[in-house]
């Protein structure tokens, strides 16, 4: 089991979050939604797993290649 | 005549509402969010009122705020510019409720015209051709499908009649298809929004969007010709020009004439665009969507018929212009327009925001480009707006002149910090197909590939 760490590729902010610490996520399942310049983009697990960690809250604002979150996979 | 007008946007056309407001002598009031403090619209401005939080809900989309705003400084005018709030047709109304004027159409023509199926009703009785389609079936019987897709022709779409996107969409190329298909969207649209009516619609494999710009002084309209913005992506223009290229003298007049019935039918007061799909294997042209404001793209229409719609806004506004003859509009050569925007083409055109280390259009020919923007060298491009930074238009005798002036002048545009689409935009416009006036709004999608690796630092460097 590993500890993987999900980055934003943009720099926007926090929409919505869409897991919680304990749920199971499969690969590009989102976990959370970001807000960019009127786009909305998700922020995928990379892989299957179990999230462990959501390091941001709704409304913050995340530079390109913040860790969001961390998952166990 | 309007004394005061606030200008309840941001960004470039804020900046191109004021520099409107001056030439006409009338005073000018900026709004700004916390993100804007160091705008260049705020600094441009006569007077300027804080209105809150970056996010534009607390602040461009507060319209309690702005009407404050607008009490506060004594403003007797509101301009809404285009996005936000301009197309709100319950803000309209509150702005006339307070005794203040509304540059833009009447609330009720904002009204009927941001419903779709609406609009499609008022097209269909203006005369106005809009997408064949068939009505909402609940029908799974094959003749009765057959008979309906027959109406339409083929190729064809299945929709969902819930919801508004694609969801559950279908192509549909031959009859022997159809009831699949048809099948296929109904238990789709039933997971999806427990309906599971369906429509037919043709589909238009290779198309155009062309709209005609049009201004009404309530019973009479006239037309500013037509601006082709087929150059997207992700359904946002990227490029827009006119005249249209390639489009048939009879097929343009006939569009004209659709545009200026349209908005004669609802008595349109102002500027406003009719949108058409046009279908460029058959010259055919559909309706689309009316605008019912300025667009972004109005440079394009100014540049090849010398008009200043912003000023004809606010002079029609304000009593000052009654009305005006078709024959007082004529058109010259052949304008480009290109939204330069801070996003990274390299990754599917993501945002890309950050602060502006450089931002310099010192070498472009001031005499022979129009620069159109919201933002200043140093400025910082937050996450909270729209991606658009410049808008660059030129004017040539003709086609090629205006492409190559085009090539021109962005290669002349320095600008550091956010990735861009600059090269991008330098890569469609030097595309044969585009040279050719082959373009449709699929150009980029069939040729992603190509103008991406031609917009690569690499490919620039020499």
């Amino acid at each position: 089991m590993a500890i993987i760490d999900i980055k934003t590729e943009i720099t926007g902010n926090v929409w919505k979050v869409l897991h919680q610490v304990g749920d199971k996520v499969s690969e590009d399942e989102p976990i959370m939604i970001l807000e960019s310049m009127k786009m909305e983009i998700p922020v995928v697990a990379v892989e299957d797993g179990v999230v462990r960690e959501i390091l941001v809250k709704e409304e913050d604002t995340v530079t390109e290649g913040t860790v969001v979150a961390r998952i166990e996979a | 005549m309007l004394k005061k007008v606030l200008i309840a946007n941001r960004g470039e056309i804020a900046c191109r509402v004021i520099r409107a407001c001056r030439k006409l002598g009338i005073a000018s009031v900026a709004v700004y969010s916390d993100a804007d403090a160091s705008a260049p619209h705020v600094g441009m401005a006569d007077e300027s009122v804080h209105i809150g939080p970056s996010r534009s809900a607390q602040s461009y989309l507060d319209t309690g705020k702005i009407l404050d705003a607008a009490r506060a400084t004594g403003a007797d005018a509101v301009h809404p510019g285009y996005g936000f709030l301009s197309e709100n047709a319950a803000f309209a109304a509150a702005v006339q409720a307070q005794g203040l004027t509304w540059v833009g159409p009447a609330p009720d023509s904002i009204r009927d015209m941001g419903d779709k199926q609406n609009a499609r009703e008022l097209a269909i009785k203006a005369g106005v051709p809009v997408v064949p389609g068939s009505p909402r079936l609940e029908t799974e019987d094959p003749a009765e499908l057959l008979a309906q897709a027959e109406r339409i022709g083929f190729p064809l779409l299945v929709k969902a009649a819930a919801g508004g996107g694609g969801i559950g969409m279908r192509q549909v190329f031959e009859p022997a298809q159809l009831v699949a298909a048809v099948q296929g969207t109904q238990s789709q649209a039933k997971s999806a929004f427990g309906c599971g009516d369906v429509f037919l619609e043709k589909y238009i494999p290779k198309a155009r969007h062309v709209e005609v710009q049009v201004f009404g002084f309530g019973g009479k309209a006239v037309h500013m010709y037509e601006r082709d913005c087929s150059l997207q992506r992700r359904f946002q223009k990227i490029i827009e020009e006119a005249p249209a290229p390639g489009i048939a003298a009879d097929v343009r007049r006939r569009m004209q004439e659709c545009a200026i019935a349209l908005a004669e039918s609802v008595g349109y007061h102002g500027a406003g665009t009719v949108e058409f799909i046009v279908d460029v294997e058959s010259g055919d042209f559909y309706f689309l969507e009316m605008n019912t404001r300025i667009q972004v793209e109005h440079p394009v229409t100014e540049m090849i018929t010398g008009l200043d719609l912003v000023a004809m806004q606010l002079q029609y506004a304000g009593g000052d212009l009654q009305g005006m003859g078709q024959e007082a509009i004529s058109q010259r050569g052949h304008a480009i327009e290109c939204r330069l925007y801070a996003e990274n083409p390299e990754k599917h055109f993501m945002p890309s925001p950050g602060v502006l280390a450089q931002f310099d259009f010192s070498g472009v020919d001031a005499a022979k480009v129009r620069v159109e923007t919201g933002y200043a060298q140093g400025g910082e491009i937050t996450p909270f707006y729209d991606p658009m930074i410049a808008k660059i238009i030129v004017h040539g005798a003709d086609r090629q002149a205006a492409v190559d002036e085009m090539i021109q002048a962005l290669k002349s545009v320095k600008v550091e910090g956010p990735k861009t689409n600059l090269n991008f935009l330098i890569a469609c416009l030097d595309h044969p197909a585009f040279r050719a006036q082959d373009v449709s709004t699929g150009f980029v999608g069939a040729h992603r590939d190509a103008l991406v690796a031609a917009s690569a630092p690499a490919a620039q460097a020499g």
